[in-house]
């Protein structure tokens, strides 16, 4: 296994409109080592979202070619997709998506039970939740706890499959900003005692802060790829 | 996924909407019911017509005067027609003829009174045609030779005429005048109408001939019944007696002056006829079926859009089409199920209240919620389900996940 969880070459993203094209993507090459933290910045529209979607398997490139963890995503079905998002992705997303009807524990169980494992589900989905602090909320369903709370069972979502990297996408961008520290926090632990991969998408320089490399993007094109020392 | 938790989500997310499920539901409800309903009626209907038929009695053959209308000048039957039928060499698979007479007469009992049917027989026709006797005896030997005025009486002209069915045996009865003597009650077969056996009166064949309907050619009847030995025996018994009659009335084959009928054939013909009845009303409540699983496919439709987000969600962390098929499928297919049960219920409650109506106007029919029918309506409303669930289904497996977690 290659030392990049992510390689990317020539990624275009183009949304066809009627007679207008969007060129969303407009060739990306990117590569993220394992354990990497990674931000991606940028003024609205240049593209970010769409950029995380395709890395994170959720959606194709127009062109382009992609390895994922090793494994090229070009070719693959739908369903093979679903399982490389299964298994190797855990996304976060800034409005929180939890199941409504269902208590924290359910909510993080979902991506155990679409993974076919039957066995130790309940403990490993407590384990993640107490790895997010919320060990006493577990029977809560989303409506009975705050939005960082919320988020927090989103990451305990995230994580519970052990996945190559998480991502994302302004996952502060409903929380105030105590929450939002805490909820940077918490995925920045988890990079340091797990080595997860870590890609934020944000607009916020605070977060961007916290990451060592940050990546800039305007109208679909990398226009900076910085190391920060710290 | 393991399918019961598969089936605990779907239930909780039809709990979740508890009027919609219900309202989405009824159309299913009230198809299921209508065919239970409609198929228990129908049994019931089949029963009490095949109770009645079989009830005249057993392996039977009807002989009547008459036989298609190209045969001009049909002779009559006659007692000498039955006493052929009689000949254990000619007819081996008849054991027992009984000629019918049959007119209406006027009945009285100090100045209470009716008209009734009047049924001149021999003593064979107690066994040909099952008449049971509540009190007394029917018309034997000695009646029918000695052309006795005696008359045996159904228990409901019994009543009009003496108020009551019990210790009637001895009393003088006038029929058309002349005075007759009860020697017997018949039993109440509950019958009604124009043919109610029950408010008929047998006299012995001989005294109506000659005293009553006072017919020209004295032997005449009516009607010959004929039992067979056993059901497989009636065809040949049916050959046997045409046999018989072709002779003694000289007509060739195809030219019959005279017809017969099996109650084998009555049967038939009265199954056929419930049939009929029971698909044409079954297919009447299959429409309403069909409806219910549109409205289906039309809520679940509804869902599909209301919960794109999350099903983009559940593709986000790994969803397989069949997984989001599955989890859709299941809610129809329940939804529908539920609705076959009720269904089911509310068949049986309505067809049990059919059942009631008729036995409060004596009509007698007992409907029949078979096990078949119930397994039917069970089996065909999940399959309603699922197959009015499959597009709904399909279009939500195939939702693009971008697509659907942008979805507002
Ligand atoms: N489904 C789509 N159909 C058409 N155009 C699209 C679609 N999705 C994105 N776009 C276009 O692609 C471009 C990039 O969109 P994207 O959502 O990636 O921006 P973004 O950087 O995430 O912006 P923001 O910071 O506001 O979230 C925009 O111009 C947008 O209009
Ligand atoms: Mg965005």
């Amino acid at each position: 296994m290659s030392d990049w969880v992510i390689e990317a070459e020539g990624i275009t993203k183009v949304y066809r409109m009627g007679d207008i094209e969007v060129h969303a993507l407009s060739g990306v090459d990117l590569r993220i080592a394992r354990g990497e933290i990674v931000s991606i910045m940028g003024p609205s529209g240049s593209g970010k979202t769409t950029l995380m979607n395709i890395l994170g398997c959720l959606d194709r490139p127009t062109s382009g070619s992609y390895s994922l963890d090793g494994s090229q995503v070009a070719e693959l079905s739908d369903d093979q997709l679903a399982a490389i998002r299964n298994k190797k992705v855990g996304f976060v997303f800034q409005s929180f998506n939890l199941l409504g009807r269902q208590t924290a524990l359910t909510n993080v169980e979902l991506p155990m039970r679409y993974a076919g494992v039957s066995n130790g589900r309940r403990k490993r989905a407590m384990e993640a939740l107490e790895a997010v602090g919320l060990g006493d909320r577990v029977q809560h369903r989303p409506n009975e706890l705050s939005g960082g709370q919320q988020q927090r069972v989103a990451i305990a979502r995230a994580l519970v499959n052990n996945p190559a990297m998480i991502m994302a996408d302004e996952p502060t961008g409903n929380l105030d900003s105590k929450s939002g520290v805490e909820i940077v926090q918490i995925l920045l632990d988890l990079n340091r005692n797990i080595g997860t991969t870590l890609i934020f998408v944000t607009h916020d320089p605070e977060i961007a802060a916290h990451t060592k490399r940050v990546i800039s993007l305007l109208d679909g094109l990398i226009t900076e790829d910085r190391i920060v020392e710290k | 996924m393991d399918l019961w938790r598969i089936v605990l989500e779907a239930l909780d997310s039809l709990a979740s909407n508890k009027v919609r499920s219900a309202l989405t539901v009824l159309g299913i409800v009230i198809g299921v019911g209508a065919v239970i309903a409609m198929l228990a009626i129908g049994a019931g209907a089949q029963n009490t017509i095949t109770g009645s038929i079989s009830g005249i009695g057993t392996n039977l053959l009807f002989v009547m005067r008459g036989g298609s209308e190209e045969v001009r000048n049909p002779q009559p039957l006659t007692l000498g027609d039955a006493e052929a039928m009689r000949d254990p060499f000619a007819a081996p698979s008849v054991i027992g003829v009984a000629p019918v007479l049959q007119g209406s007469a006027e009945i009285t009992f100090t100045g209470e009174g009716d008209i009734v049917a009047a049924v001149g027989v021999t003593p064979e026709h107690e066994s040909v045609r099952n008449v049971e006797i509540a009190e007394g005896e029917f018309i034997n030997e000695i009646h029918l030779l000695g052309r006795s005025a005696v008359v045996v009486l159904g228990p409901d002209i019994a009543e009009t005429l003496f108020g009551r069915t019990e210790s009637i045996v001895g009393e003088s009865v006038r029929i058309e005048g002349q005075p007759f003597r009860v020697i017997g009650i018949t039993i109440a077969k509950g019958g009604q109408g124009p043919t109610n056996e029950d408010n008929q009166i047998y006299i012995p064949m001989s005294t109506a001939q000659t005293r009553l309907f006072r017919r020209s050619g004295s032997d005449h009847v009516d009607m010959i019944l004929v039992q067979a030995l056993n059901a497989d025996a009636v065809t040949t018994a049916e050959e046997e007696i045409s046999a018989i009659l072709r002779n003694r009335h000289r007509t060739a084959i195809g030219e019959d002056d005279f017809t017969t009928f099996s109650q084998q054939s009555f049967l038939e013909v009265a199954e056929t006829i419930t049939n009929v009845f029971t698909i044409f009303l079954g297919g009447v409540a299959s429409i309403s079926l069909l409806v219910g699983g549109i409205g289906i496919m039309n809520i679940m439709l509804v869902s599909v859009t209301e919960r794109t987000r999350e099903i983009g969600l559940r593709k986000a962390v790994g969803a397989r089409k069949r997984d989001i098929m599955l989890q859709f499928l299941a809610e129809s297919a329940l939804l529908s199920l539920f609705g076959g049960l009720i269904g089911i219920v509310l068949g049986w409650a309505l067809s049990m209240l059919v059942g009631a109506i008729a036995a409060a106007s004596n009509a007698d029919i007992n409907p029949v919620v078979g096990i078949d029918a119930v397994l039917l309506a069970t089996i065909f409303s999940a399959a309603v389900g699922l197959f009015f669930g499959l597009y709904p289904a399909k279009r939500a497996a195939d939702l693009e996940p971008v697509e659907a977690l942008r979805y507002e």
